[in-house]
């Protein structure tokens, strides 16, 4: 179906997808570095902590995909499960 | 067009005529009867019109203040949105149902009291699901027969919440109701139920996937949020709402995650948005409850966005399975920018229209001292950009690339999606106008520093997540399945207790079978005997006979007499 003439893509080239993984570590450490310039005041005592809300944005993340994933053993069915 | 005369009664109304049109203008009347409603919203007045006795009870057709007006203007926005991206659709079954059910929405949210607001919330359930059965396939009618079951249900709660309602208080007014009595528990169950409640809430996941490609979009406006406009006017402030909320925003977000049908994952996130608004009800503080009603009016414009790009993808490539999808920003790059754009609002990135209305969600749970409550939507938060924010666009037009080839969406759906993506954009860089007509005064700057770099390194580092977890292939890979949920109940369970239980009278009829046919022809002997053919009650009486027994009779009463 791909047809032959279709058009450079920066995405297909061989390394732009690592260009992009790494752009977003670099971006992370950014929001950690600047953090000590702004100050931070929120409505939870805990949330001004630093790092606070970067560690709670990864770890929970990390947590649902993971526990997403254990839970797909006794939820997944076959595509025509209701069908049969 | 008088006073009393609700908007909504002009789409329901106007959606009779469809029919009647040249095909080649059913199309825009559809966008010029939403626009006719604006019209008629700018000229209506702060009041009550409409009084009217029925049975005793005093009925208000038409009531504007700040809710109802909110709630009429983003509905009667939607309704021009979805029509302008259904002008392809040649059905005037879809048009005129899709019409009247954006209509009687409006008309509930106008209603002053619980029959009206009756009449309205079951109109929507009978127009609705045209919308799913649209669709001409097995799977649509059977989850439009359980969408529509569980819509009457709610209707039939309403109803007697409201009988008990006017015993218990003289009144079919619908304000403050409250968790008092039968009344309030029935009328708090109705609402509950098109609030998509826990375990009460698959009838969305169920149906709206099935939907045709327009229809989902209105389907994903109206229902729902006018569930929560019920419960923020009748149950705001009740505590309960807070742990129901809480846990309406974490639960669907596992299941979107390993959800393969896009627009299923779509709805697993509506629910999950209406978590915070319900929350917001439960805190019921009036920055809370501004940041209901202004998360309501954002989240129906981005996820009508994340439908419609969705739809457009369903419309052009024929699936929205994320196992069969992928690289189709190459085919659709306007879908896919507008794509990004819905699921950088849902995500609550500043600059974008959630970032202004849930953090005003977030903010009255933290200052009202609810820990639990906040940490659960931060949560929330993290994972509905994880699910929304980035599962839905990467899937659908980046990640491994289908081969899918495919044109543009059609003009119509990109106009559709650009305005509301410029509506995205524009409330989240320029919240005022909305903030002007909350139903309480704002007093909340959501652009300070500390909240923007919050919510960017939550953002951020939620990103950060996904791209290990794809990285190091720990990622669940979308797969060709479905997930049990709660409609396994009614689809399997009962169904197969059902069986069992046909299956034990069977036996119980072939153990008993021969003494059962024994007593049975005994009967049936004696009753042949007395009332058959030649049976003695059949035969005919002779008249001298009865002329001897009329005498007896007269003679005994004679007797009698004198006695």
């Amino acid at each position: 179906m791909k047809s032959s003439n279709e058009g450079d893509y920066w995405l297909d080239r061989p390394g732009s997808v690592d260009k992009v993984y790494w752009s977003v570590w670099i971006g992370c450490a950014a929001l950690l570095l600047v953090e000590p310039l702004i100050h931070m005041h929120a409505e939870v005592s805990i949330a001004q902590w630093f790092g606070f809300n970067g560690l709670f944005g990864f770890v929970s993340c990390v947590a649902l995909v993971i526990a997403a994933k254990w839970l797909r053993r006794f939820l997944m069915r076959p595509e025509d499960y209701y069908d049969r | 067009m008088t006073a009393e005369f609700s908007p909504g009664l002009t789409l329901i109304l106007g959606s009779a005529l469809l029919p009647l049109l040249p095909v080649r203008l059913r199309g825009a009347y559809t966008v010029a009867l939403p626009l006719l409603g604006m019209l008629q919203l700018a000229m209506l007045h702060t009041g009550e019109t409409g009084q009217l006795d029925f049975l005793g009870m005093e009925l208000v057709l038409l009531r504007v203040d700040r809710w109802s007006m909110l709630f009429g203007w983003i509905f009667m926005i939607a309704a021009a949105l979805s029509a302008v991206f259904a002008l392809h659709v040649r059905s005037a079954l879809q048009q005129a149902a899709a019409l009247a059910y954006a209509g009687s929405a409006i008309g509930a949210v106008f209603a002053g009291d619980m029959i009206t607001l009756f009449v309205y919330w079951e109109l929507t359930a009978v127009t609705s699901v045209a919308l799913v059965w649209a669709r001409g396939t097995q799977a649509s009618y059977r989850a439009g027969m359980r969408y529509f079951l569980m819509q009457l249900l709610s209707g039939m709660l309403l109803f007697f919440g409201a009988i008990a309602f006017y015993q218990q208080t003289g009144s079919v007014r619908f304000d403050h109701v409250g968790l008092h009595g039968l009344a309030g528990w029935l009328i708090f169950l109705a609402f509950g139920i098109k609030c998509a409640f826990p375990l009460l809430h698959n009838w969305l996941q169920d149906s709206y996937p099935e939907a045709t490609e327009t229809g989902t979009v209105f389907l994903s406006a109206f229902t729902t949020k006018l569930a929560v406009y019920a419960l923020a006017r009748g149950f705001a402030g009740t505590e309960i709402l807070i742990p129901i909320g809480a846990v309406m925003t974490a639960f669907p977000i596992f299941f979107a995650v390993i959800e393969n049908d896009l627009r299923r994952v779509l709805a697993y996130s509506l629910n999950n948005q209406l978590g915070f608004m319900v929350l917001g009800i439960g805190i019921g503080t009036e920055l809370s409850l501004n940041g209901t009603a202004a998360h309501a009016f954002t989240h129906i414009l981005y996820k009508a966005l994340l439908f419609m790009s969705m739809g457009a993808v369903l419309y052009r490539t024929g699936t929205v399975k994320g196992s069969e999808l992928g690289g189709l920003y190459k085919s659709m790059p306007y879908t896919t920018a507008f794509c990004i754009i819905g699921a950088a609002s849902i995500s609550g990135f500043p600059l974008f229209s959630g970032f202004v209305s849930k953090s005003m969600i977030l903010s009255a749970a933290g200052a009202g001292g609810y820990i639990v409550a906040w940490s659960v939507l931060l949560f929330a938060s993290a994972g509905v950009f994880h699910h929304s924010g980035i599962k839905i666009p990467y899937f659908a037009f980046f990640g491994h690339d289908s081969g899918k080839r495919c044109e543009e969406a059609p003009r119509h759906m990109l106009v559709a999606m650009g305005i509301a993506a410029a509506l995205c954009v524009g409330i989240g860089v320029y919240p005022a106008p909305l903030y002007a007509i909350l139903p309480f005064p704002v007093v909340y700057e959501p652009y300070s520093g500390s909240h923007v770099l919050a919510q960017l390194q939550l953002l951020g580092f939620s990103a950060l997540a996904f791209a290990v977890l794809m990285r190091t292939g720990i990622y669940p890979p979308e797969m060709r399945s479905v997930n049990l949920d709660t409609d396994w109940v009614w689809r399997r369970a009962l169904p197969a207790v059902g069986e069992a239980g046909a299956n034990f009278v069977g036996a119980a009829q072939g153990l008993l079978g021969r003494r059962a046919a024994r007593i049975g022809s005994t009967l049936l002997a004696w009753v042949v005997r007395h009332h058959g053919a030649d049976g003695w009650l059949a035969q005919p009486w002779q008249t001298r006979g009865m002329s001897l027994w009329v005498l007896v009779l007269l003679l005994g009463y004679l007797v009698l007499y004198y006695i």
